[in-house]
């Protein structure tokens, strides 16, 4: 294979581009590593220039102390932040592919009145970003201040993922709905059992976007969240490394642990999320 | 990841309703309705009630009710010097990073679709490596950039140049500096989401058709010319995409910047931009209605965009 290859690239290109290569993965790299190293560090070595860039400490000390920390009612529960964003997330997640989806079905394949209008308002809708609403939304919802469902619930319809699922849907050949419908499916029954199958990627591409902006979310829990039990990680993460003095050991020790099962699941999945965000961008 | 504007496919979509389907008539509603009711609920009624709010002077918690003040919220962003004088720089420092941040992360997306488009050996290890920031969260990210941007000999660049050039280079801070805080703040953007263009990009190179490299190859175009000739257009449509989402991100911009007025020194006169003032104005100062006012203001300039950007797409010949 690479005999073929070489037609198109000489020993010298292939050269030039090992060197890209290698000069980006290690921009790209450098800071995450320069987190995973600091947080076995203790936290007054850190900050010490170069030399906090290389491995020469190993001690389990921050984590300790991490675990250690939120372990009590004033500071809040390690646990807690955690199940606070993975409930938080979770519900964003699995209501939106259900609600999206629907939604996107109805508009790509149903013939009802007032559907013209939707996909309309659906589409203007998608030009308004969050942050502008953000505002009136804390002002409405202020009484519902530090519960769990109001840092989700917000973020569950997303004309985003409706258009998403829209333009998917529109693209999948109908003869099998139609076969479903002669069966004597119903609708509902024809897209959990026959179109929900089908679109797995249209559904893994939201899936990951979606995980991944809910899981970093900040601004809204700044609005909405003053109480340490129902606060998500990102927010206690920005909390604790604003402490003065900052203990950068501890601090850096939170981040991965923040990070760590994301990172995981993505190293895993690696391939399948490239290929599918990539493969639902370009559609349509 | 498609464009609001891509004509539906199926061509009687436009057409009115004609009842057709059977029992589709009760189903399609039914089955919109829990995303409509959330939608209008959560996007749409605020962004009324953001319109509304902008002519009122209304502070939370406070027991006399909503003033009404018609447009002297808007006229004070640009004529009362106390507010116009941030906000104008707001303004101007959203343009400039969009202006510096959406051409260049662009061309770096694309650069590096290219490279990680080449088949060589060991390419999953560096693709993994070039997509992981995409997974860190903006509040991890800016305590792992302050770390890097720390200002004494402390800090990881100040550290790394020192040793490069045997001290001559002296410890710089960067983020409190107000000529490099914004340039701080855009490397740090464009490391953490370069990589989603770049997934994007890399899609609509391999759905460009090889035979069209061949033919190049064939004419003896080099490199260059196989680029600007069959690159390029092969992917137009979807660098206009990445441009436009790129822009309205640029526009956004407010979790790098809040984070680190929070925690580190950042010289915020040089880095605020219209979210970060609609928050501090609306939420910590309390300034409900007149914070609403910027949010309409950003709202207006986002769309503005977003519009300007579709009609040249349209222009262009549509996506598909």
């Amino acid at each position: 294979m690479s005999i073929v290859r070489s037609r198109s690239g000489s020993i010298a290109t292939r050269i030039v581009e090992y060197a890209l290569l290698a000069f980006f993965a290690l921009v790209f790299f450098a800071p995450i590593y320069y987190l995973v190293v600091g947080s076995f560090r203790p936290g007054d070595q850190v900050l010490t220039g170069v030399r906090g860039f290389f491995p020469t400490e190993f001690s389990l000390e921050n984590y300790i102390d991490v675990f250690r920390r939120f372990s009590n009612s004033t500071t809040g529960y390690l646990w807690q932040f955690i199940a606070v964003s993975v409930v938080v997330t979770a519900l964003v997640l699995v209501g939106g592919l259900v609600v999206n989806s629907l939604a996107g079905y109805a508009l790509a394949r149903m013939r009802w009145r007032g559907r013209s209008f939707v996909l309309l308002l659906v589409t203007v809708l998608t030009i308004i970003p969050f942050e502008a609403v953000a505002l009136p939304l804390y002002y409405m919802l202020s009484g519902s201040r530090n519960t769990i469902l109001i840092q989700a619930i917000p973020f569950v319809a997303s004309a985003f993922s409706i258009f998403l699922f829209y333009t998917f849907f529109l693209g999948i050949p109908g003869e099998i709905e139609e076969a479903a419908r002669l069966d004597g499916a119903g609708p509902f029954r024809t897209f959990f059992t026959i179109v929900v199958p089908m679109s797995k990627p249209a559904f893994a591409t939201v899936a990951i976007l979606t995980f991944l902006a809910q899981w970093g979310s900040y601004l809204w829990p700044v609005l909405m969240v003053t109480d340490t039990s129902v606060r998500p990680l990102p927010l206690e993460l920005s909390v604790f490394q604003a402490a003065q003095p900052p203990e950068w050991g501890s601090v850096l020790a939170f981040g991965v642990i923040f990070i760590l099962p994301v990172l995981i699941v993505f190293l895993i999945f690696q391939r399948w999320f490239v290929a599918s965000i990539a493969s639902s961008a370009i559609k349509g | 990841m498609t464009f609001p504007t891509t004509r539906s496919r199926s061509g009687g979509s436009r057409s009115r309703p004609r009842g057709g389907r059977r029992s589709a008539s009760a189903a399609g509603p039914l089955m919109a309705a829990p995303g409509l009711i959330l939608l209008t609920a959560f996007l749409a009624i605020p962004f009324l009630g953001a319109v509304v709010m902008s002519f009122f002077r209304i502070q939370l918690g406070n027991p006399r009710p909503p003033r009404f003040v018609g447009i002297e919220q808007y006229a004070r962003l640009f004529f009362d010097p106390d507010i116009s004088a941030t906000f104008l720089r707001s303004l101007g420092n959203n343009f400039a990073f969009a202006l510096v941040v959406v051409p260049l992360q662009t061309a770096l997306a694309l650069g590096l679709a290219i490279l990680i488009n080449r088949k060589l050996r060991g390419m999953t290890v560096f693709r993994t490596l070039f997509f992981m920031p995409l997974v860190f969260p903006l509040a991890l990210v800016a305590v792992i950039w302050r770390l890097i941007f720390a200002r004494d000999e402390n800090g990881l660049l100040n550290g790394f140049l020192g040793a490069v050039s045997g001290g001559a280079i002296g410890p710089h801070d960067w983020l409190g500096d107000p000529s490099t805080a914004l340039g701080a703040i855009i490397v740090m953007s464009i490391w953490q989401s370069v990589s989603f263009q770049m997934i994007i990009l890399l899609g609509a190179l391999q759905s460009v058709p090889p035979e069209l490299y061949e033919a190049a190859s064939i004419d003896r175009a080099g490199r260059w010319s196989q680029f600007v000739h069959v690159t390029v257009p092969g992917v137009r449509n979807t660098l206009i995409f990445v441009t436009l989402l790129t822009t309205i991100f640029a526009f956004r911009l407010f979790d790098q910047v809040y984070l680190l007025d929070k925690s580190a020194s950042i010289n915020i006169e040089a880095t605020q931009t219209v979210m970060y003032q609609v928050i501090t104005t609306g939420y910590d100062q309390n300034n409900i209605g007149q914070g609403a006012a910027m949010a309409v203001v950003f709202l207006i300039i986002v769309a503005v965009i977003a519009l300007i950007q579709r009609r040249l797409i349209r222009q262009e010949g549509g996506v598909e």
